[in-house]
């Protein structure tokens, strides 16, 4: 799987590539603030990310995306700000009952409060897939650029575990990692937490590793790290302040758009009956629950509400990488 | 050719072991109970964990109890699930209906991804493209067990279009709803890989002295763009089988259909490790093997690929 060129598989979108990234000058970066009030005369001295905003923040898409993104953050940290119901409350005579008075989005088949459990329920995702976009992008990224930078048996090493970790799709080595990791009912939300951004880590990490290793070795032969390193710098100080910083940008790019496919793993887990266990509120939980057949024939909403969040929130972030990796790409400009 | 073929059959050997032997340590080495599900809910007396550890060879070292795992799986033994069937014989029965729903999903894939991603490449920024966009946009933000509920509730219920569930014995209309839920997300992704690399090309050189020399437009997009267009795709195709069969075990649950993606979700909740581990070092081998096929189909493809 080595010489000719392979798609991972998603959640990784298969358009993206390794942005080429050219160098920014150092004081390009740290005038930034000023050079980007002056438009039109100071184009060739700013920044990468400062040409991006300048691009981003004239698509309305980048807006909505980010203003999306602030109120699902909003909704993991402060959930009561939404909504004054208890989530645990269930009232069995009000089971099943639509949409209606006091309840936006009615109420579920043991009547609980459909809105305020999926408000609730958006912490465990977002927590989720945020740790694991996280998680994944340290390991890769360190992984890779170790590969990338030391070469030789290092790089042979990393890259052949690699490629078994990448044999095995991210979903089926998920199930036998969540599987074999016991867990009994009562134990804390971070630990199911935990145990998902584990499974997801192990078997997601060999495309940010690619991606890393890849960005590494376009930058590695430059003549500034040639000249950083005939200067007497030490390899701390080349990766940290030359190879680093030109590399890093496809790795987020690519981690912001996987975010959304983590969300998506995560709460297919759930759906499975193998992720987050029915005592933390998910929406992967809540859509297993309203898909059982009766249910989806007489209660809809039950399904339609999380389903919609979820879908909402995957978009949002996938929406954000893609705008932030359009406006980071040379070729598009 | 041939010697290009050997060498990758070659290379895929320390993956496989590799792989198998993660998902081998994953499922018995680590702390959780092997024999947790295979006397119901309750624990299972010392003498049958005595009995299991010693017919799995849990009593000797890791290196032996792998080796001779592996030995056993070469000559088809899977070793038996909770109902003390034979792991594969119960994968043989089933994996006829996966491989018709997996058909289904591959064509719907490549057939109606290629002609909207080619559709939309061709009217760049106009409505078409905006259409397609928007439409695979929506598809990939949808996770399959939300589609599948969804195509339930409109196409099945309330239109009547298609059966609900499929049931034991389907046929392809009863697989049809659910074969296209499974191939949805993987469309839009090939939608826009393939939009993406038609895009691309049309800016290249070659394009332009084509169309300079006054082929006509079917020509230039439909013999001299495409086949450059389509490389990425292929590989795409690929990976995503591997997408599909983790989509498959979702899909077969939501609409009852009897495959392997049903047998591993029954493994799961029945806490089946045998059966699970057994299914899923087949699923591994099978997408490991499609992939070199691609592999190898694109450098067909692609003559700039050395073979040597």
């Amino acid at each position: 799987m080595t010489d000719t060129p392979t798609t991972p598989t998603p959640p990784v979108d298969p358009e993206v590539r390794p942005v080429k990234v050219e160098p920014p000058s150092p004081a390009a970066a740290s005038s930034s603030p000023v050079v980007l009030k002056r438009k039109t005369s100071a184009a060739k001295s700013r920044s990468l990310w400062g040409d991006a905003w300048e691009i981003m923040r004239r698509r309305p898409l980048f807006w909505i995306a980010a203003a999306l993104i602030f109120v699902f953050l909003v909704m993991t940290v402060f959930p009561q700000l939404f909504t004054s119901k208890d989530p645990g409350y269930c009232n069995l005579s009000l089971a099943r009952v639509g949409p209606g008075d006091g309840a936006v989005f009615g109420y579920d088949a043991q009547g609980c409060d459909v809105w305020a459990r999926t408000v609730y329920g958006a912490r465990a995702s977002i927590l989720v897939g945020l740790l694991t976009a996280l998680v994944t992008a340290v390991v890769g990224g360190l992984l890779g650029m170790l590969a990338g930078y030391l070469g030789g048996w290092v790089d042979v090493v990393l890259s052949r575990l690699a490629d078994i970790f990448f044999a095995i799709p991210l979903l089926l080595g998920a199930i036998v990692l969540m599987y074999s990791i016991p867990s009994s009912v009562d134990s804390p939300m971070m630990w199911f937490v935990l145990k998902v951004v584990l499974a997801m880590m192990i078997f997601g990490w060999p495309p940010i590793f690619r991606l890393m290793r890849s960005s590494v070795l376009q930058v590695k032969p430059n003549e500034y790290v040639l000249a950083a390193r005939a200067l007497g710098a030490g390899p701390l100080h080349v990766v940290g302040s030359h190879i680093l910083p030109n590399a890093l940008t496809p790795v987020i790019v690519v981690s912001t758009i996987d975010l959304g496919g983590y969300i998506v793993t995560e709460s297919t887990l759930s759906f499975l009956g193998i992720g987050l266990p029915d005592t933390v509120m998910s929406w992967g939980r809540a859509i297993a629950r309203a898909s059982e057949l009766g249910l989806i024939r007489q209660v809809p909403h039950m399904l339609l509400f999380p389903a919609l969040f979820l879908c909402l929130t995957v978009l949002s972030f996938i929406l954000m990488g893609e705008v932030v990796r359009d406006a980071l790409d040379p070729k598009l400009r | 050719m041939g010697k290009y073929v050997i060498r990758r059959l070659l290379q895929m050997i320390p993956t496989l072991l590799g792989a198998t032997l993660l998902i081998y340590w994953l499922n018995f080495s680590l702390p959780g109970d092997p024999t947790a599900g295979r006397c119901g809910e309750r624990p299972c007396s010392p003498t049958y964990v005595a009995w299991f550890n010693h017919e799995y060879n849990l009593d000797k070292p890791f290196v032996v109890q792998y080796l001779l795992y592996l030995g056993k799986v070469v000559q088809g033994d899977l070793g038996t699930d909770f109902y003390n069937h034979s792991v594969l014989h119960e994968l043989a029965i089933r994996y006829p209906t996966t491989l018709k729903l997996a058909l289904i999903a591959v064509l719907f894939e490549v057939v109606v991804g290629l002609i909207a991603g080619i559709w939309s490449g061709m009217r760049q920024g106009k409505f078409a493209d905006t259409f397609v966009t928007v439409v695979t946009l929506l598809l990939i933000s949808m996770p399959v067990f939300v589609l599948g509920g969804l195509a339930q509730l409109i196409f099945g219920i309330r239109l009547k279009w298609f059966p609900v569930t499929a049931g034991a014995t389907a046929g392809f209309y009863e697989l049809l709803m659910p074969g296209l839920v499974l191939g949805a997300l993987s469309l839009a992704y090939a939608t826009r890989l393939t939009r993406t690399s038609l895009v691309e090309n049309l800016r290249a050189d070659y394009v332009r002295t084509a169309r300079a020399k006054g082929l006509s437009r079917f020509r230039t997009i439909g013999i001299h763009t495409l086949r450059n267009s389509l490389l990425p795709v292929v590989t795409y195709v690929g990976g995503s089988i591997g997408a599909l069969m983790g989509g498959a075990i979702v899909t077969e649950r939501i609409f009852n259909v009897n495959g392997v993606g049903s047998y591993i979700y029954r493994s799961i909740n029945q806490k089946d490790g045998v059966g699970l581990v057994g299914s899923i070092t087949c699923l591994v081998l099978v997408f490991l093997i499609v992939n070199l096929i691609v592999d190898v189909l694109y450098s067909v493809l692609d003559p700039r690929i050395s073979h040597d």
